[in-house]
């Protein structure tokens, strides 16, 4: 009998398909008794990454809170095409307040479980980078160093595309967005500006920070799932594609996604209290532009003629992140 | 059993006495010995479970309430001022979402210029909110105003912001007759909420809703502010017949029977203001003085009855609706319509100017006498303003206002009647 010899190249890591995986090792999605807490029938757009992300996340986190969970939104994509009334998309007992206080409203809910003497229910909030980097942070960092019992999950779209793309302290270096046009001298977002959340994060103290992609949604949930296993302040950043915004192809969301960590520019990995302890290693190092050029965002640094020192800047980003978190070795 | 007890330290053991289990401060004057009382309370176990949050901002503070309340808590806060309107989008949000919160304002200036010290500027600022909002005329309403809020916040589902004027009340030390907690869990049943975030049976809070049902959400946010006019009465009553004592209510006239004269006010002022009526009354003029407790909802029909018999009206407010005059008195003139009453403003004891009884006293006089401005800033330094005016005809560059404003009354002196 002939036999042929399959190679899995993806072995040894969690993008392998589940039959690859022993039962218990599986994703939560891909279980019968996943909860579809953010259920079908939401407004997001084709190929949304951050709806993709929040189905993962919520039904990680809801499998790992025994369903005893509790869910704050700030204002923005995720709460707008989930929450048309009284149509909700939500199947867990959910909150939206305000854009700017989700982290706060989210610590409220863990006091008022606490004065109830209750210590079953977990409780998350999450926004969008603008709500999390920008008009929320003070409240972020006040739940953080309050190390208040909230897990906080940033689906990180690089930008506020609920009200039309325009740049948020998350938007990458040359961007184009609404309010950085590709015009003029410097072209797209200005470089040597933005914040990195995780980092500062981490600087709180906080007893886990994470960072995740939608390119490897097991070790997206594999870090959920540790995250609502812990107690106190954690967080979170998930890197999110946004065709509509980075003018992408909706069926390249997860390629685009997966470039970003393949390139070095997302960088995933691990921290407690303030020290990374771990990080996934790049397989196949691809060069920035293989990420770049599938978004419109960029086009301007592809010409005639081509901005060969912007993406020069964009790849020295991505270096100093595989050096950093040890992303080659 | 009273006690000679600050108005701060009375309104912490008042909130106390209503167990709050959450409550999240951030610090303002002159709210600050509110909140301090209360976190040593909580530091101290005297307040079982209660959980007190040291927050980064007044924002966060109503916003950890906003999450705690949907969750079933009976929830507390206090702020001033800036703090008020730095959380403003929380307290609209609040108010939309139909969460109980109470919350008291010990009422101070808004700047610029900067200024700590009292007027009714910041509540008035989010007075169309969706908040009730209830004015202590002294430290025993203020204390028995916070144990009726939260019956009021919780039978209605609305939130209660008890306003108390900074520093002449929050820092007087007055006799205050304070319950027994016997006397307060009789009073005050336990916080029954009519939406909860709960696993057991979920449900989205705060969802979006556009034009085909925001004006009835809305009209059923007006409803129960109506209701507060019936409700507000009925607490009083029965505030009355277990403390012993008359407290809060809609608007309670002094003095008006055979009045041609009200003067109308809110909080601590109405207590010199009783005293310039007396002064008149002795003097044989018939004025009487109207003091509203409860301005949001606005009691109009009450008013309007109370008023029935009045020739004249004037309303004393601590605030401006700059470029305007009143904001009370227009609420007032509204109560009056279709009336030939004349109704009076007198802006007064703005960022903390006294009010004494002498300017009020002739106020009157000379409101009788049609010698008002319309509106009246009642004590304005006309040499000053004179003065500056000038300078700034003289100069483009004039600087800023404020500081050369100060320059002057240092120079000239200030004459406080």
């Amino acid at each position: 009998m002939s036999t042929q010899r399959i190679k899995f190249y993806q072995t040894g890591t969690f993008t392998a398909g589940n039959r690859l995986l022993d039962e218990a090792t599986r994703t939560v999605q891909s279980r019968m008794d996943r909860t579809n807490s953010l259920n079908s029938g939401h407004r997001a757009c084709q190929g949304c990454g951050e709806a993709l992300a929040a189905r993962y996340a919520i039904d990680a986190a809801m499998r790992a809170s025994h369903n005893h969970l509790i869910a704050v939104n700030a204002t923005g994509c995720l709460e707008v095409f989930s929450s048309p009334y009284p149509e909700s998309s939500w199947q867990i007992p959910w909150m939206h307040s305000l854009f700017g206080n989700a982290p706060a409203v989210a610590s409220g809910v863990a006091a008022a479980f606490r004065a109830k003497g209750r210590d079953d229910v977990k409780v998350i909030a999450q926004g969008g980078d603008g709500a999390t980097v920008d008009i929320g942070f003070g409240c972020l960092s006040g739940m953080f160093e309050r190390n208040d019992d909230v897990l906080y999950m940033c689906y990180d779209n690089e930008a506020y595309m609920n009200t039309g793309i325009q740049r948020s302290g998350a938007t990458p270096p040359f961007a184009r967005t609404n309010t950085t046009q590709a015009v003029g001298e410097h072209p797209g977002n200005p470089l040597g500006t933005g914040k990195n959340l995780p980092r500062i994060a981490m600087t709180h103290g906080i007893p886990y920070v994470a960072t995740a992609s939608v390119a490897d949604l097991h070790d997206l949930e594999s870090k959920v799932t540790k995250a609502i296993g812990l107690r106190g302040a954690r967080y979170i950043h998930f890197h999110v594609p946004c065709p509509l915004g980075w003018g992408s192809d909706p069926a390249h969301t997860m390629k685009v996604a997966r470039l970003a960590v393949e390139s070095g520019l997302f960088p995933l990995f691990e921290a407690e209290f303030g020290k990374v302890i771990g990080s996934t290693p790049i397989r196949h190092k691809v060069p920035v532009e293989r990420y770049l050029e599938l978004q419109t965002r960029f086009k301007h640094l592809f010409g005639p003629p081509a901005d060969t020192g912007a993406i020069a800047a964009i790849q020295a980003m991505a270096d100093e992140n595989i050096t950093v978190y040890g992303l080659l070795e | 059993m009273s006690l000679l007890i600050e108005g701060s330290q009375a309104v912490a053991e008042a909130v106390a006495l209503c167990r709050p289990e959450v409550i999240a401060a951030y610090p303002i004057s002159p709210q600050t010995h509110i909140v301090e009382q209360l976190s040593r309370k909580v530091k101290q176990g005297g307040m079982g479970c209660c959980q007190f949050l040291n927050v980064e901002s007044e924002f966060a503070a109503l916003s950890v309430l906003i999450g705690a309340s949907a969750s079933g808590a009976r929830t507390y806060t206090a702020t001033s001022s800036q703090g008020l309107l730095f959380m403003a989008e929380a307290v609209y949000n609040a108010a939309g979402l139909g969460l109980p919160i109470v919350m008291t304002i010990a009422n101070r200036a808004v700047g610029a210029p900067i200024n700590i010290w009292n007027d009714h500027s910041d509540s008035m600022a989010l007075r169309d909110a969706g908040w009730i909002q209830l004015f202590a005329e002294d430290n025993q309403e203020a204390v028995d105003l916070h144990i009726q809020a939260f019956h009021l916040a919780e039978e209605l589902s609305c939130p209660v912001m008890v306003c108390m004027d900074g520093f002449v009340l929050t820092h007087a030390y007055e006799p205050v007759e304070l319950p027994s907690s016997t006397q307060v869990d009789e009073y005050l049943p336990s916080f029954k909420p009519v939406q909860v975030l709960d696993p057991d049976d979920p449900a989205s809070i705060g969802a979006m809703v556009g034009p085909e049902a925001f004006t009835e959400v809305k009209y059923l946010s007006h409803r129960q502010h109506l209701r507060a006019l019936e409700l507000i009465p009925e607490l009083t009553e029965t505030f009355e017949q277990r403390f012993h004592r008359r407290s809060g209510g809609l608007c309670s006239p002094y003095r008006l029977e055979d009045a041609d004269i009200a003067v109308i006010a809110l909080g601590s002022v109405i207590g010199t203001i009783k005293d310039a009526v007396d002064e008149l009354r002795r003097e044989g003029m018939a004025v009487g003085c109207v003091k509203i407790g409860c301005y949001r909802p606005f009691p109009t029909l009450q008013l309007r009855a109370l008023l029935a018999g009045v020739a004249r009206v004037i309303v004393v407010e601590k605030d401006l609706a700059v470029g305007v005059g009143g904001i009370v008195s227009a609420d007032i003139q509204l109560a009056l319509q279709g009336r030939q009453t004349p109704v009076h403003t007198v802006i007064a004891g703005l960022g903390g100017r006294s009010i004494s009884k002498a300017s009020l006293t002739q106020m009157v006089r000379d409101a009788r006498a049609e010698r008002l401005s319309d509106p009246h800033f009642l004590g304005l330094n006309w040499m000053v303003i004179n003065q500056e005016l000038a300078r700034r005809q003289e100069t483009r560059r004039a600087g800023p206002m404020a500081e050369q404003l100060l320059r002057a009354v240092n120079a000239i002196g200030v004459k406080v009647v």
